[in-house]
């Protein structure tokens, strides 16, 4: 049950990740990037629960306080504020 | 027993919200109506499997409920800080007949005034 859940949360790694490759201009591939930091928040936990290890909790509360300044950052930096 | 099919379920929808958003990243013709599919879907997506996997292990509950408050707060703000950027960055919206980009609207009476 779990391990489907999984491949279909790799499904939709692949698609961000095509849309990443693919996008015609630079904020396209952000949005892309803001969604697989989101995926990859969610995933983390998921694995940890797999894996029943307590470790991988706090890996992706850190994993998400990062990616939101990472973003934001891009997001700044394409607007030309920075 | 209750709370694990309560968590299981939980994480069905997540997942299925996840791979939702991803779908629409995919497949939506212009960056704000990828934004929209990507950043809602996907909020709600990461809520429930979080969410779950706190009812699936009830002594891991808090720390999974930090993450979840901490998404729900931070994901509205980057898709915001994002949108606005590209806007001003100069990429026209996708209308189709009788659509109106009100933003567009107010930045040049701004402009003006």
């Amino acid at each position: 049950m779990i391990y489907f859940l999984l491949i279909v949360m790799l499904l939709a790694i692949i698609f961000c990740a095509a849309r990443g490759l693919l996008g015609p201009t630079a904020s396209d591939r952000i949005v892309a990037l803001d969604n697989l930091t989101t995926i990859t928040t969610a995933g983390l936990v998921l694995l940890g629960f797999v894996f029943q290890r307590f470790i991988y909790i706090d890996v992706s509360l850190i994993y998400g306080v990062l990616s939101f300044i990472g973003v934001l950052t891009l997001a700044r930096y394409m607007e030309g504020g920075l | 027993m209750v709370l694990t099919v309560i968590g299981y379920i939980l994480v069905t929808i997540g997942v299925l919200f996840l791979f939702l958003g991803a779908l629409g990243i995919f497949r939506m013709p212009d960056v704000f109506t990828r934004m929209q599919a990507g950043t809602k879907a996907t909020t709600l997506g990461a809520l429930g499997t979080i969410i779950g996997v706190g009812f699936l292990q009830p002594e891991w509950i808090w720390k999974t409920l930090i993450i979840a408050v901490f998404i729900a707060i931070s994901n509205p703000i980057s898709s915001h800080a994002l949108a606005r950027g590209s806007h001003k960055i100069g990429i026209k919206p996708y209308l189709k007949e009788g659509g109106v980009d009100t933003y567009a609207e107010v930045d040049e009476g701004v402009k003006e005034a």
